[in-house]
């Protein structure tokens, strides 16, 4: 199939995901190529090189595909990335486009065998008449090689879009959301799923709603939280039944009478929910706050953050343009004490949850020379502008961050602008207080 | 915060200034069709919206009433509408959204109070409400259809699956909520665009296309007219092909398959 598409619009970030550890971060793009990152150890030798992330291996996850029955291609564009907890000394991760999972398997060979009896060096076999005595092969260190291999393909489980996938925290299994259902896979069984939730109407014509975005607890390995068009996020319970189509918790905030219009139910559309580390809580974006939600209060959010309220007024040229439909996420740090999520111009914001205060910052090479340090940007809705203030006139609405992650320990962001990453190292706090 | 950029392909995306195309918000506007009737409901309230056409610099602005500007709304709505359907997999959650909120702007220009019946209405609103009206049935039909047609291929290229405890098939939906087949753009029961004393404006239009199941709560509100109307050819958002086109996929006539146009 020809590609419409400019060279660079394969390079787009489409996901970024550190894994358990923080030692290893993925990226997926619209081309469907999988980089992955790792971090330097830090050490004495390299003092500048002081536990910054290099390009760890390269591989094509996903190729467009071209459905037959419904003649339509399947874009090859990598919606989300999610790691497996480590178990052996090889990494795996699950990565996902519209209609297929896969999972993958990295493992490293810094090894090789050299003495073989029949082979040469290169491979070729010896003249047998040559070989007088026998040897043991022994292993000899090698450059270091990452060998990326697909293990299983969970095809066909998904008519509709894929907008989530979250491993369970038994390790075993996992679940896929598009915008209509919920699947439960196993990872070692690709050719069946189990329906989870389904709320597709009897009547399509009756369809008002649909999931956009899903997670497991991070520790009740039957508990998951998904989200809707409508901003209402459902916590449900495997155990209850088989099928989850009756929530065990519906978290909804009433509509705020003074600021509705007609673009109320859009900007309350959840694009990301996300547990705390520690399970207590949930986070949630739409388009125009983050919202901290106790999973003990089902009534509101116990904290809401204006993104970029000044957006507000601009809604109707926002829905004419289509950016009020842009996705954003969000994520916690370590110690579930912060929240960053990000917004248009290549800002990216972060509210500390402890002392309310929040900055806004900015993934730019003019901004962000190596070493840097980043400086906290200002948008003024008009009156007083102080001199590095950026009107909202000026707001570049194509750069926007819509991919955002936070290291699992450190204070190490990764901030995907557009086709370029941008990795933000606090090096003065390095490690959660 | 210290930084590192990593750059991937060193090309930064193309990008606008930000600001939006006038081009585009101008042809929204000429493009759009006046609704005579709209502008004498100025005591009427409607939803805030954003006051963007209030810049005294726009052209169109002038001394624009909010009832005038949803019009362009809904007009920019239908128009999304239609260009979502158009998409060869159209994206669910924009569709179920633009269509969630194109109800809403309906629901706002119905009159909250009887209009009093025009006997003789002038030609020239009469014209424009039948285009309007058959364009937006035309497209809720269009797009129920599709949406129907989405869930019949679904039956056909899903792989088998055991599954523990399905729901039933046909489970309930539960609650009346309206769904998208009852935008009820011409139905009398929401009072929308029509009122009992509109009726007769609608009796010349030709409503074959309307007369399917799928399109039934509207349809009591028309009568298949004794010859056809000018609402048949002038439609503005659908050419005879794509009517005759999307004709066929009701009737089942013609799968369900990629529509004429560029790109994806």
């Amino acid at each position: 199939m020809p590609s419409h598409r400019m060279p660079s619009e394969a390079d787009i970030i489409s996901t970024v995901e550190f894994n358990h550890t923080g030692e290893l971060l993925a990226t997926g793009d619209k081309g469907g190529r999988v980089v992955i990152f790792q971090r330097e150890p830090e050490s004495k030798n390299a003092p500048h090189s002081q536990g910054e992330y290099d390009v760890y291996s390269t591989f094509q996850s996903h190729e467009p595909e071209f459905d037959y029955l419904k003649s339509l291609e399947i874009e090859e564009k990598i919606n989300k990335i999610k790691w497996l907890p480590q178990q052996n000394a090889a990494h795996s991760l699950l990565s996902t486009n519209d209609k297929t999972i896969k999972l993958w398997k990295i493992t490293e060979r810094d090894k090789r065998p050299e003495g073989y009896n029949l082979k040469d060096e290169e491979g070729k076999l010896k003249d047998l008449s040559t070989v007088t005595s026998l040897q043991v092969p022994v292993l000899k260190p090698m450059d270091l090689m990452v060998e990326v291999s697909p293990r299983r393909v969970f095809a066909n489980g998904h008519t509709y879009h894929i907008n989530s996938i979250s491993v369970n925290s038994d390790c075993e299994t996992y679940m896929s959301a598009d915008d209509l259902r919920i699947n439960l896979w196993h990872l070692a069984i690709t050719d069946r799923s189990f329906n989870i939730v389904d709320i597709k109407p009897a009547n399509m014509e009756d369809l008002t709603e649909v999931i956009t975005a899903s997670e497991f607890h991070p520790h009740h390995c039957n508990l998951f939280v998904y989200s809707s068009s409508k901003g209402s996020l459902r916590l449900c319970d495997m155990r209850a039944a088989a099928l989850c189509d009756k929530h065990s918790k519906l978290f909804e905030e009433p509509e705020d009478p003074s600021n509705r219009s007609f673009f109320s139910e859009i900007i309350s559309s959840v694009s990301d929910v996300k547990f705390s580390h520690s399970g207590r809580y949930m986070l949630t974006r739409d388009y125009l706050t983050v919202k901290v939600w106790d999973l003990n209060m089902e009534a509101r959010p116990i904290e809401t953050y204006q993104v970029h309220d000044y957006l507000r007024s601009k809604l109707c040229s926002l829905y004419e343009n289509d950016c009020i439909f842009d996705k954003f996420e969000c994520a916690w740090n370590g110690s579930d004490s912060v929240i960053m999520t990000g917004a248009y111009n290549n800002f990216f914001r972060m509210f500390d949850r402890n002392t309310k205060r929040d900055v806004t910052l900015e993934a730019s090479r003019e901004s962000s020379k190596p070493r840097a340090v980043l400086k906290p940007r200002r948008v003024c809705v008009g009156g007083k502008r102080r001199r590095d203030d950026i009107s909202v006139d000026s707001l570049d609405f194509t750069k926007k961050i819509l991919h955002t992650a936070w290291h699992p320990a450190e204070n190490i962001i990764a901030i995907a602008a557009t086709n370029n990453l941008y990795i933000f190292q606090d090096k003065v706090n390095s490690e959660m207080h | 915060m210290k930084g590192r950029g990593l750059g991937r392909q060193g090309v930064p995306a193309a990008g606008s200034s930000g600001r939006f195309d006038p081009r585009v918000r101008q042809m929204m506007l000429s493009k759009g069709l006046k609704r005579k009737r709209e502008e004498e409901e100025e005591e009427k309230e409607s939803l805030a919206v954003d006051a963007w056409w209030l810049d005294p610099g726009h052209p169109a602005v002038a001394q624009a009433p909010p009832a005038v500007a949803s019009s362009s709304l809904f007009d920019l709505s239908v128009l999304k509408l239609h260009h979502s359907l158009r998409q060869s997999e159209p994206d669910l959650r924009h569709l179920v959204l633009v269509v969630n909120t194109l109800r809403r702007i309906q629901a706002s220009m119905a009159p909250t109070a009887a209009l009093p019946p025009v006997p003789s209405p002038p030609a020239a609103p009469g014209v424009a409400d039948n285009l309007l009206a058959s364009s937006d049935a035309a497209l809720s039909a269009s797009m129920a259809s599709l949406l129907e047609d989405l869930s019949h291929i679904e039956g056909l290229s899903q792989a088998p699956q055991p599954l523990a405890d399905e729901g039933p098939p046909g489970r309930p939906t539960g609650g009346a909520s309206p769904g998208l087949g009852a935008l009820d753009l011409l139905g009398p029961a929401t009072g929308c665009l029509l009122d009992d004393g509109f009726e007769g404006l609608f009796e010349d239009i030709d409503t074959s296309m309307y007369d399917s199941e799928l399109w039934a709560p509207a349809s009591e509100g028309l009568k298949p007219g004794p010859e056809d109307g000018p609402g048949k050819e002038e439609a503005p958002e659908l050419d005879e092909a794509e009517l005759d086109y999307l004709m066929d996929v009701l009737v089942g006539t013609q799968a369900l398959e990629r529509p004429p146009g560029p790109g994806r």
